[in-house]
């Protein structure tokens, strides 16, 4: 498992990835953000949580530095104890939520990935 | 181009109701040609704004179903689908129909039926619009909210207490609309001391799980004039997209679409921030009321918190925002809720809101869909 970020012709850098970037640049190559640290850019925790997630339920959307291009994420952090500024590193999930407890079919997405723990 | 008039309105009592979807439809579309005085035959196209019929009932099709329920076929029917924009996509739609020529008479009528579902289960119908990204980690649309209201609150240094005074304002303006779901007003330590949803916010930082329906009926201004004389005119409409991933956009604190929209609905209409006397926003959550309000030029970023502490936003001040209530009083049932704005627009500017009454000839509305990922921006005007 890996948290494919796409970098496009242009320099910049998206997570997700798109068929197209910015002014309608093509992607060139993938960067794992897995094997790097970001920086908290503001966080809450969730008590009104849908059919098999986890409650309640801590998010953060952080920003990585890569080369010095920016690029933020989203996604479950470990503890409540989080605060905006807070360098976390990705850690691997077997399961974010339970797949089919919800709408989305379960086959038409992943349901691992990477909960931000602080450093 | 002819311009688009507005000669008809309706609006169902919103909350928890025993009817399904096409029951409601049809209790708003019939009541929107009763107040017009126009009959169901001379509907030339229907338009029906409803983001998850299939999902919260399992009933498709309702735009067909509806054409035949209130006797408008063989009227051109669409279902208008944009997340919770799906009312201002049908005004857009509804209005797109009439300036072509295509119609001259159109009928658009948003509705949703949700509280047969468990607070979970409708939280998770509206939360299917995110991406796989966002999905998998329990992201939802109230969690956006949480997430945004930290941001903005810290970068402005906005006291805490200012959003909940938009929920405070809302309720108040809900009291005396007869079809608001919530006609009881709140106090602000009630507000700040609700149970905690998303962090900062709290329960009455959010609208309610809604049903209900609203409609309204357009026409050539011609046409209009051979109905009344107390018409409004959609002077000015646009609609824009923002990111589907939300945490992609540059900053947190500006929906694209908002502005976007905004922008040309302003230079269609030839109006500007300073002309428009009343506004409903979309206050699906209190900060989007700040969001919006910066987005269209009512005040400067980071200072909408400002506006509302000093009461500008009020019924009485400078420009009164969310007359009806708002989402968070009234209600939002998603595909009503667009057309519902419309709704309280078009009653303040041909003078039928009762006791919301405000002194108004230019009002806008601003429709939000996911969290501001599709935004349609409607200026109308009262017939000169």
């Amino acid at each position: 498992m890996t948290m494919d970020a796409y970098r496009y012709e242009d320099g910049t850098i998206s997570y997700p990835g798109h068929p197209r970037g910015p002014d309608g640049a093509e992607p060139v190559e993938t960067i794992d953000l897995s094997e790097f640290t970001a920086e908290v850019v503001t966080w809450t925790t969730s008590t009104a949580t849908p059919p098999g997630v986890r409650e309640p339920n801590h998010l953060a959307i952080v920003e990585f530095t890569i080369e010095g291009e920016s690029v933020r994420a989203i996604g479950q952090v470990t503890t409540g104890e989080i605060g905006v500024g807070d360098e976390v590193r990705p850690v691997y999930a077997d399961e974010l939520r339970e797949p089919g407890a919800g709408i989305r079919e379960p086959a038409s997405q992943e349901w691992d990935g990477y909960r931000f723990e602080p450093v | 181009m002819e311009r688009v008039a507005v000669i008809g309105s309706s609006m169902t009592q919103f909350g928890q109701r025993d009817e399904w979807v096409l029951e409601l439809l049809s209790e708003a579309g019939l009541a929107c040609l009763d107040d017009a005085g126009v009959g169901a035959a001379d509907v030339d196209h229907l338009y029906v704004s409803n983001m998850a019929s299939g999902e919260f009932e399992g009933q498709t099709g309702i735009m067909n179903a509806l054409a035949q329920d209130i006797d408008a076929t063989p009227a051109y029917t669409q279902r208008v689908d944009q997340t919770s924009s799906s009312g201002g996509a049908g005004i857009y739609a509804a209005w797109q129909s009439v300036a072509s020529g295509a119609s001259e008479m159109t009928l658009l009528v948003g509705g949703e039926k949700m509280t047969h579902r468990t607070t979970g289960e409708a939280t998770d119908v509206i939360a299917s619009l995110t991406h796989p990204v966002e999905y998998k980690h329990g992201v939802t649309l109230p969690s956006f909210a949480g997430l945004t209201a930290r941001h903005y609150l810290d970068r402005f240094d906005a006291p805490r207490e200012s959003l909940g005074k938009v929920a405070v304002k809302n309720h108040k303006n809900g009291v005396d609309n007869p079809h608001a779901q919530f006609r009881k007003e709140v106090d602000l330590e009630t507000v700040l001391e609700s149970p905690i949803v998303a962090d900062p916010l709290r329960l009455y930082d959010f609208c309610p799980i809604t049903d209900g329906s609203a409609a309204l009926l357009l026409c050539p201004e011609s046409v209009a004039q051979e109905y009344t004389d107390e018409y409004a005119v959609i002077t000015g409409i646009d609609g824009a997209t923002d990111t589907h991933v939300v945490h992609e956009r540059e900053d947190p604190t500006v929906m694209g679409g908002v502005v976007e929209s905004g922008e040309g609905a302003y230079e269609m209409s030839g109006r500007e921030p300073d002309d428009i006397d009343v506004a409903e926003l979309h206050d699906m959550f209190t900060i989007l009321e700040f969001l919006q309000m910066e987005g269209l030029g009512f005040a400067e970023q980071g200072e909408a918190w400002e506006l509302v502490e000093e009461g500008e936003t009020e019924r009485d001040g400078e420009l009164p925002i969310n007359t009806s209530g708002g989402l968070k009083s009234k209600g939002h049932p998603l595909g009503a809720s667009g057309v519902a704005q419309g709704v309280e627009i078009y009653e303040q500017l041909v003078g039928e809101a009762g006791a919301r009454q405000v002194e108004a000839d230019v009002g806008l509305c601003c429709n939000v869909g996911g969290f501001g990922n599709c935004v349609i921006t409607t200026i109308m005007e009262a017939a000169q």
